[in-house]
């Protein structure tokens, strides 16, 4: 046990200061350990969100010597013996009291995120999914919500005048959890991202995911996927090029960004637009492969005389060209 | 002049957990105007803590589980004091609760034919537990959460606002239940609290209110439970007219860590077992064969090799008796410490390192290995894991109708950890994610059903009740120089912990009852320094009250019921009773203020629901005349 130096801020929205404590520090003891005992021993009315002092609610957010880091989380041996820890309310919202600060930004935008749509031709108990295409997902759904990433990002923090245009990084994993959602029958989110959630604001800085307590890759699994894609579609040329010859109602209606398996169907009407590359088609289905991750080859064991066919043994031939993105240049 | 900010809703559902927030979706979906209080922010609720999953008999991963083997499971578990109507209701429905949760958009792991994959547990015979890694619990808050956000879009388009039927109100804590008195009958009329930002008060008047609330761990030391864990629906309950049931019985998790103390009380997860972990004394001994009671001794493994089998193939082998449920282990653990085999910070290790390569560790039990890496530097796939049992579950709560959620007042609903019940004795792993959705439906569809019945006769708030609930709630603020809201809560854990812990002897629980009234004086005059707003000096002061009239509850239930059975192990009658099975314990409160315990039979099982059972496996827990 020893008695270490803290500074901690303490105020509300009027203003505030830095006080300085003496509190007690033991053993294997977190930051949040050391609230605590300040509002036991000193300071009762002290201001400070908690829960599950596990790292696992993402409520006692704060800056800890200026980094954004959950109490809970961060220990007191990373710390110096002589070294004074400075703790004080996220800058990024605005201050209610003490520590606690104002977050209905993060709420108000995650409302305005257009929600999951279910897929309308599967019943409860229905749904089917591989692990290996929930797993993309599952990464964001992570997310605890400590706000930390949305804290740290540029774009907001000390720019009040972004927020309303700018969702930050909290939304756009959301975003892209629900665009890589196997059964989401939304097929817009990225434009969404793009065109009312700010995400050209973002210029890759990378700030989100250091601080994320998740270790979610924020960045590279989320933002940068999602940029790219808008800016395939932006850019393509054919599509600039068919934006410019076309007109409006030859183009088909709501085009989702890129050739996604998942695709939902698009009405096409007859004779206009040449093909609709988005339109769902049934994504190949590989060879059926034994425990060991391999093709049945033995003859024995196999109900047909051959190799598996590339193309997935479900598949028979001729197939037929109307389920097919193609469209034949002399139709 | 005080001010109060007023609000006119259907339902109000206290409580923005899992229970809470499926009750709201329900009520919003009948069609009800509906609010949501939550304690802390939206989202951080305790759900999130559940890591196993969310045991439903789908058959996806063993085709021979169904609803009657989750209901036997059940039964067992809880030893045959569950309310059989509601063990009944959960395991038939527990399936389309979570089905329902893909439509929301939950992503669970899957099986390889793409259904949602299952997973073993403690005191379940088929792999049963949906779950998301070991982050089941945010996985269903969140996608609850996100189901109400949904909602609410549907409302904007609608109606022009997103809390146009659904709102939000968080952080925000209720006081008091306003009850309509007129005619003789106490109907629910309301509630009364504040909001934690600003300090200023707020009323809801609203016929029908859902207690979602939760547990009561801040009553123990150690405890995995949050601050929010005070009882209050419990409490509300009491001094609203309902009763509680069954409160002797606490779940003791048997492996939270104990060391460092950053981590104290964080659980380690069942599936640490699961997948292999062991529970060793500091002698090195692998010590739970020695700890099967007769009841198990026919479904678990005699040794080691035959438990190790099991991991692989579970048809032809019995299973470890580390997988015993949570009592036992518990129970086992305490007497090696108690016998001078556990380690300094009272505990014994939990070992997964020495038994399974660490990146399979890795990918079964990420979030438990980064928990314990970034908060106590500990790694798990190199060493072993410092565990005892720690304070995490209230089998007891609010008694409620088993259909219908209703708890006896009129309007008032309760449903999740703070009913009372379904568990019996002991819960199951697994089994209170899917109490919560199943129960929490059902108490959302029954509010909802019982405003329709109202007509011209929606209750009135009675000014009075409001002027007391407003004085009650400043008198810690007014008071100068009263006793300091920590110190009290310290103390009372102090004596919850220390006598109605996890093994209890008559002397102590005595001497707990004459502690606590000795509490019960100093928190009338609890004291809180500094203002209205943010003061969580303040807002645990009023907690005290309700912390504290639990615990009676408790201390008295527990003192009453001369066995041991589940959650509640008494050193001086260490044996089951079968006389003791056909009896709940009921707390009530009298005018006064004081605890009420009286004994209530059991409801008396279905003759098609016993036939589930073999006659012998039921002779363990029923007095012959019941059997014959």
């Amino acid at each position: 046990m020893t008695l270490r130096q803290f500074k901690v801020w303490r105020g509300d929205a009027a203003g505030g200061e830095l006080n300085d404590y003496k509190v007690e520090v033991n053993e294997g003891e977190v930051v949040l350990d050391v609230i605590h005992r300040l509002q036991a021993t000193q300071e009762p009315d002290l201001a400070c969100r908690w829960n599950c002092k596990a790292g696992k609610c993402g409520s006692c957010s704060m800056e800890i010597n200026g980094m954004p880091r959950l109490g809970c989380m961060t220990r007191m041996s990373t710390f110096e013996e002589d070294e004074t820890i400075t703790i004080t309310p996220l800058r990024t919202f605005p201050v209610i009291r003490d520590l606690v600060t104002d977050v209905s930004f993060n709420y108000t935008k995650a409302q305005e995120m257009p929600a999951f749509a279910p897929p309308a031709d599967l019943a409860p108990g229905e749904y089917r999914m591989q692990q290996i295409d929930v797993e993309r997902s599952q990464e964001f759904r992570k997310c605890i919500e400590c706000f930390l990433c949305q804290n740290t990002c540029h774009v907001v923090r000390d720019h009040d005048e972004n927020k309303p245009a700018f969702s930050g990084p909290r939304l756009f994993i959301r975003a892209a959890e629900l665009d890589m959602h196997p059964l989401d029958a939304r097929h817009d989110r990225k434009e969404i991202a793009q065109q009312s959630q700010g995400l050209g604001y973002c210029n890759i800085t990378k700030c989100c995911t250091e601080v994320c307590p998740e270790h979610i890759k924020i960045t590279d699994n989320a933002i940068i996927p999602m940029k790219e894609r808008v800016v395939d579609r932006r850019y393509d040329p054919l599509v600039v090029f068919g934006r410019k010859i076309l007109r409006r109602d030859q183009l088909a209606a709501t085009v989702p960004a890129g050739p996604t398996v998942h695709a939902g169907p698009v009405t096409v009407a007859d004779g206009q637009a040449p093909v609709d590359f988005g339109r769902e088609t049934r994504p190949p289905q590989p060879a059926e492969v034994n425990a060991a991750g391999h093709v049945n080859l033995n003859e024995m064991l196999s109900d047909r005389a051959a190799a598996a066919s590339p193309f997935g043994d479900d598949i028979t031939f001729p197939i037929n060209p109307n389920t097919l993105n193609y469209y034949h240049p002399e139709r | 002049m005080i001010n109060i900010e007023k609000h006119w809703y259907d339902v109000v559902v206290i409580g923005a957990g899992g229970a809470g927030l499926r009750a709201a979706i329900e009520a919003r979906l009948a069609g009800k105007k509906v609010a949501i209080i939550s304690k802390s922010l939206f989202g951080k609720a305790h759900t999130v803590m559940a890591e196993g999953g969310a045991a439903a008999a789908m058959g996806n991963v063993n085709p021979n589980d169904n609803w009657m083997v989750h209901f036997r499971d059940t039964m067992r578990g809880g030893k045959f004091l569950n309310n059989y109507r509601m063990a009944e209701l959960h395991a038939k429905e527990a399936p389309e609760r979570i089905w329902e949760l893909e439509t929301y958009g939950a992503l669970f792991d899957r099986t390889k034919d793409g259904k949602i994959s299952q997973r073993n547990f403690g005191g379940h015979e088929y792999p049963r537990l949906a779950h998301v890694g070991d982050r089941t619990g945010l996985e269903l808050i969140r996608t609850l959460q996100q189901k109400i956000v949904s909602l609410q879009q549907e409302d904007k388009a609608q109606h022009g606002a997103y809390d146009a039927r659904l709102r939000v109100f968080a952080e925000c804590t209720i006081t008091e239940l306003l009850l309509d008195e007129t005619g003789g009958e106490k109907r629910i009329a309301g509630a009364f609290g504040y909001h934690r930002e600003s300090g200023e008060f707020v009323l809801f008047e609203a016929p029908a209110v859902v207690l979602a609330t939760g547990g009561v761990g801040r009553s123990y030391k150690v405890t995995s439970n949050s601050w929010e864990y005070t009882g209050d629906g419990h409490a509300l309950a009491l001094r609203a007219g309902a009763k509680l049931i069954n409160m002797e019985f606490l779940q003791f998790h048997p492996t939270g860590m104990v060391w460092p103390p950053s981590v104290r009380g964080i659980l380690v997860t069942e599936s640490v077992r699961g997948d292999g972990g062991v529970l060793k004394n500091t002698e090195g001994k692998r010590f739970m064969f020695e700890y099967v009671p007769d009841v198990f001794r026919k479904q678990y493994a005699e040794t080691p090799e035959e438990g190790d089998r099991w991991y692989t193939d579970p048809d032809n082998n019995r299973r470890p008796p580390e997988l015993l449920p949570r009592d036992e282990v518990a129970r086992a653990i305490n007497s090696e410490v108690k016998a001078g085999r556990g380690t300094k910070a009272g505990g014994v290790y939990l070992d997964i390192a020495s038994r399974r390569p660490a990146a399979e560790i890795l990918k079964k039990l990420p979030s438990m290995y980064h928990q314990f890496k970034e908060l106590a530097d500990v790694d798990i796939t190199t060493q072993p894991m410092e565990v005892g049992p720690t304070c995490h579950y209230v089998m007891g709560g609010v008694e409620v109708d088993p259909d219908t959620a209703s708890a006896g007042v009129p309007g008032l609903y309760a449903a999740g950890e703070v009913s009372g019940g379904m568990h019996g004795s002991n819960r199951l792993g697994g089994n209170s994610l899917s109490d919560l959705l199943v129960f929490g439906k059902r108490a959302g569809e029954y509010a909802a059903s019982y405003t329709d019945t109202l007509g011209a006769k929606r209750p009135k708030v009675d000014d009075k009740q409001v002027a007391a609930a407003v004085e009650e709630a400043l008198t810690p603020l007014a008071r100068d120089g009263g006793e300091n809201p920590y110190t009290l809560q310290s103390d009372l854990q102090d004596v919850m912990g220390d006598l109605v812990g996890i093994i209890r002897r008559k002397g102590e629980l005595q001497e707990s009852l004459s502690r606590l009234s000795e509490l019960r004086e100093r928190i009338r005059k609890v004291g809180a320094a500094g203002g209205r707003r943010y003061n969580p000096g303040w807002h645990l002061a009023l907690d005290l009250r309700n912390m504290l009239v639990v615990s009676e509850c408790t201390a008295k239930a527990a003192l009453e019921r001369e066995e041991s059975r589940g959650g509640h192990t008494r050193e001086d009658f260490p044996k089951m009773d079968s006389k003791w099975r056909q009896v709940n314990l009921v707390c009530a409160l009298t005018p006064d203020g004081d605890v009420d315990l009286t004994h209530q039979p059991i409801p008396t099982m279905t003759p098609d629901l016993l036939a589930l059972f073999d006659k012998s496996e039921l002779a363990k827990y029923m007095t012959d005349k019941e059997l014959s």
